[in-house]
């Protein structure tokens, strides 16, 4: 059996990257997040590597579908204090890629009675979150799983925030004060338990800490002066009647200006170069802000937002998790078409779902689906009735999963070409999804509000029908 | 491919349920006549019920099956509930406030992760609550009561353990900690480091012999525990409130000829108790415990509420009794077999009649033996076979097989 390792993409790609080139290995391919995901070392011929998001990793090594792996001790920490008894371990800290995380807020005291309402956290790291809230008998909280830009969300949609940084006036140049410093991490070199008690894995780890710095201070040792003070940050108090409108971050910016210049909307500083979250709106009474598209329609559903531009694929994802959710499409704004669809190996002799489900029914292994839309994955699994299957949670490149890691994806695409580039085939198409308006069920009771929303939705129906 | 069940859970066979049922109805049977009234709560409750301070211990919470349910948008998650106190505490807070006094139990399981999975994560008991009394006679009565119901499984050599949470609490303050520690130092006990408490003692100048000795502490000694308290009067007027409130129960139990041991530093259990602990042990294995709990309704904004429980652990009850020594008596099973497709109708008949008489009536569907059968032939005629004796009876109606089979000797 190949030693298998797992390596990041992302933030610790670079540095990994120099820490590989120092031990020697003679890696094609992993330079950049250009998509390859499967490179090769010359020093170790017969090693195989993987390519994966960073948070992806720390599951892949429990799972046991890889010997080692590299990723920030928060990403273990996130796994770990959920699923204590996986079957992963930290074997050394690598001595760069080093953060913390903070539990922080956008308010000089946050207020944690609260009178009787939960003290919302909005994070990437829930299960730390939650941990945290549990260890300091917070009495009633929320944690909002974010896909990111969680400090977006203090001080009006979230009390606090658990984000990672690199030190404490890192967090005060986005107008947050640390509350509490919950983790310090770095990246660090992992192996799966039963790889670490049975395998022969010492030249290759021996190898990356050969190259590690000799004097470098640990992770345990960092001093990280918190700021006496950072200014806090200056909302104004959200009147009752006006409309809080949630703006997609990343690639659908473009798109979503161009509509709104559709519409006679003008917006200033979207997208922001200065990364600037709350952009000023030529709209009376619309207050806008800008966050993930993945995190809206639970946002709407808990009412932190009045209309939202996302994709019609994570208002279904969010429906399959929430059937009772208030958010709901009001407008398809006909932008970034999309199918979202099953996906095997080439290799895999299936042609449709029905003909998974016998391929399937002969298998003595659980059927393992991976996806960024896990909700829709195992909602697909359910529906075709695909037995004693898995979902693996993914956060892109899933393409790197099939077939060694994964049997089935459910993947969006556009033209389909990604697909057929790295030897996959589509089986199913679940349904088309393009970026909407999406808005709650629930009702307004304000007679201007319920006119402002009216006079938007109508503008940017006049703008879709324009286009 | 075999489907295996979860990790962690337990099926039940059919023996396996008799036993069950026998213990709990005998639980449920002592709760009736002392008043107790049967309550179930869901198994599903929001996860902040158990998170307010007071309720359990961080190492307890960290051991909850928690989730986002499908209305969870609102973020808040539920749990899987980890013990049964606490959801009859919120029944009461929510409907049953103005009754005032309460006398309350239930049988159902509890969820807690645990590690590996060997061990289960589905645990089954059965509590009592006796909400709005805060007396050593209402301590006494669940003692008393649950002294009983062990008695009544017939299990030999119960150890009783007493320790008092007010003391413990006291001790801790008097150690001179800061109030985070002490919070910590008693959560540590309850979850189960019997020696925390001398640990730190020892460091403690504050101390001194007299209250080590105290710790050390084991065994029935309400009379040491008396000159204690008059030698505690003079140096440590604090500790003498919890120290008085245990005499009281104890010298209730003495009343009673309820044995017991103390054993102040081990008060294994949850946060949210404030007065009496007790445990109950079988050699080294605890099979039930309980304790005063004067704060727990209180913080639920259930107004001024004192209260006590205790829960019996089933699935360690159900190993210990001895099912032979109990007339387990069950009623005669009489198989009924239609000789021909035409008399289905009439065997289905002459089952219901056998059922309405009190017997157990299986019908045949694949043929195999029973010391009762009752044979159906087209147009209603019956035959009786008792297999044991090898006699056939030709009989008219159902009325006659019931009589045959409740003829002295025939079951």
């Amino acid at each position: 059996m190949p030693v298998k390792i797992a390596l990041p993409k992302g933030r610790l790609l670079r540095k990994t990257a120099a820490l590989l080139q120092k031990a020697d290995w003679g890696l094609d391919e992993y330079q950049s997040n250009m998509g390859f995901y499967r490179p090769q070392a010359s020093k170790f011929p017969d090693l195989l590597i993987r390519v994966f998001h960073e948070k992806d990793i720390p599951i892949q090594i429990a799972l046991g579908n890889y010997d080692l792996g590299i990723c920030g001790l928060d990403w273990l920490r996130e796994l770990l204090v959920k699923y204590p008894s996986s079957g992963v371990v930290k074997i050394k800290d690598l001595l760069y890629g080093e953060g913390s995380l903070y539990l922080a807020s956008a308010a000089l005291r946050p207020d944690f009675k609260q009178n009787g309402t939960p003290l919302r956290i909005a994070s990437e790291y829930p299960n730390l979150a939650e941990a945290y809230a549990l260890q300091q008998r917070m009495n009633r909280f929320s944690v909002f799983p974010v896909w990111g830009a969680a400090e977006a969300y203090p001080p009006e949609n979230a009390e606090m925030a658990l984000l990672a940084a690199g030190s404490a006036a890192e967090l005060a140049a986005c107008a947050m004060r640390p509350v509490a410093k919950v983790l310090d991490y770095s990246a660090c070199l992992i192996a799966n338990r039963s790889s670490w008690e049975n395998k022969d894995l010492d030249k290759i780890v021996a190898s990356l800490l050969s190259a590690l710095p000799e004097t470098a201070k640990s992770v345990a040792e960092k001093k990280d002066a918190v700021p006496a003070f950072s200014p806090p940050r200056i909302v104004e108090k959200i009147a009752r009647d006006a409309v809080r409108l949630a703006l997609p971050d990343g690639h659908q910016q473009q798109q979503t200006v161009e509509l709104l210049t559709r519409a006679g909307i003008k917006i200033e500083d979207y997208p922001s170069e200065s990364g600037v979250r709350r952009p000023q709106i030529a709209l009376d009474g619309v207050i806008v802000k800008v966050i993930r598209p993945q995190d809206m329609p639970l946002q709407v559903a808990n009412g932190n937002f009045d209309l939202a531009i996302t994709g019609r694929d994570w208002l279904t994802d969010h429906l399959a998790q929430f059937p009772s959710s208030p958010a709901c499409e009001i407008l398809d704004l006909k932008l970034r078409k999309v199918r979202l669809v099953a996906v095997v190996h080439q290799d895999m002799p299936v042609a449709d779902t029905a003909g998974l489900r016998n391929y399937i029914a002969g298998r003595d292994a659980p059927f393992r689906l991976a996806s960024e839309y896990v909700n829709i994955a195992d909602k697909y699994a359910r529906d075709n009735h695909l037995g004693h299957y898995r979902v693996i949670p993914t956060w892109g490149a899933t393409e790197a999963f099939l077939p060694d890691d994964a049997d089935l994806l459910i993947e969006n695409t556009e033209t389909g070409r990604t697909i057929a580039r790295h030897n996959l085939k589509i089986i199913d198409t679940l349904f088309a999804s393009t970026a909407c308006l999406i808005g709650s069920r629930m009702t307004v009771d304000s007679p201007l509000k319920k006119e402002r929303l009216a006079d938007l939705v109508k503008k940017l129906q006049a703008a879709v029908g324009d286009a | 491919m075999k489907i295996q069940r979860c990790k962690g859970m337990r099926d039940m066979s059919p023996a396996e349920m008799t036993v069950f049922h026998l213990v709990e109805e005998i639980c449920r049977d002592c709760f009736l006549k002392w008043g107790y009234q049967e309550v179930r709560t869901p198994t599903i409750e929001y996860l902040h019920l158990f998170t307010s301070a007071g309720t359990l211990t961080p190492g307890m919470l960290g051991k909850v099956y928690s989730f986002l349910d499908w209305d969870g948008w609102s973020g808040e998650r539920v749990v899987l509930r980890p013990d049964g106190t606490i959801p009859v505490a919120r029944l009461y807070t929510e409907k049953m406030q103005e009754q005032g006094l309460a006398r309350l139990f239930y049988a159902a399981n509890m969820f807690t992760f645990e590690e590996n999975g060997e061990k289960t994560r589905e645990r089954w008991q059965c509590g009592a609550e006796l909400i709005g009394a805060g007396s050593a006679v209402a301590d006494a009565e669940l003692l008393a009561l649950s002294s009983e119901i062990l008695q009544k499984l017939g299990l030999k050599g119960v150890e009783l353990r007493l320790s008092h949470a007010g003391l413990i609490k006291a001790l801790l303050e008097k150690i001179g900690l800061s109030p985070e520690e002490q919070h910590k130092l008693f959560d540590s006990i309850l979850d189960g480091d019997a020696d925390a408490l001398a640990r730190v003692s020892r460091e403690s100048p504050e101390l001194g012999g007299t209250l080590l000795s105290l710790l050390k502490l084991k065994g029935k000694s309400p009379g040491f525990l008396r000159n204690q308290l008059a030698l505690l009067r003079q140096t440590a007027p604090e500790i003498c409130a919890p120290l008085e409130d245990f005499l009281k129960t104890v010298a209730v139990l003495d009343e009673l000829g309820i044995k017991y041991q103390i054993n102040i530093a081990s008060g294994t259990g949850f946060e949210y108790y404030t007065g009496i602990i007790f445990q109950y042990f079988t050699g080294r294995e605890k099979i039930g415990g309980g304790g005063r709990y004067d704060a727990l309704i209180p913080s639920m904004g259930g107004g001024n509420a004192p209260a006590s429980g205790f829960a019996l652990y089933l699935d360690r009850l159900m190993t210990l009794v001895k099912p032979a020594s109990f007339i387990l008596t069950s009623p005669l099973k009489v198989l009924v077999k239609a000789l021909s497709p035409d008399a289905v109708k009439e065997a289905f008949n002459a089952a219901a009649g056998l059922r309405k008489a009190g017997f157990i009536a299986e019908l045949d569907l694949d043929g195999r033996p029973a010391d009762w059968t009752l044979e159906v032939k087209s147009g209603g005629a019956l035959t009786l076979v008792n297999k044991a004796e090898s006699v056939k009876s030709k009989i008219e109606n159902i009325n006659a097989a019931v009589a045959l089979l409740e003829a002295p000797g025939a079951g």
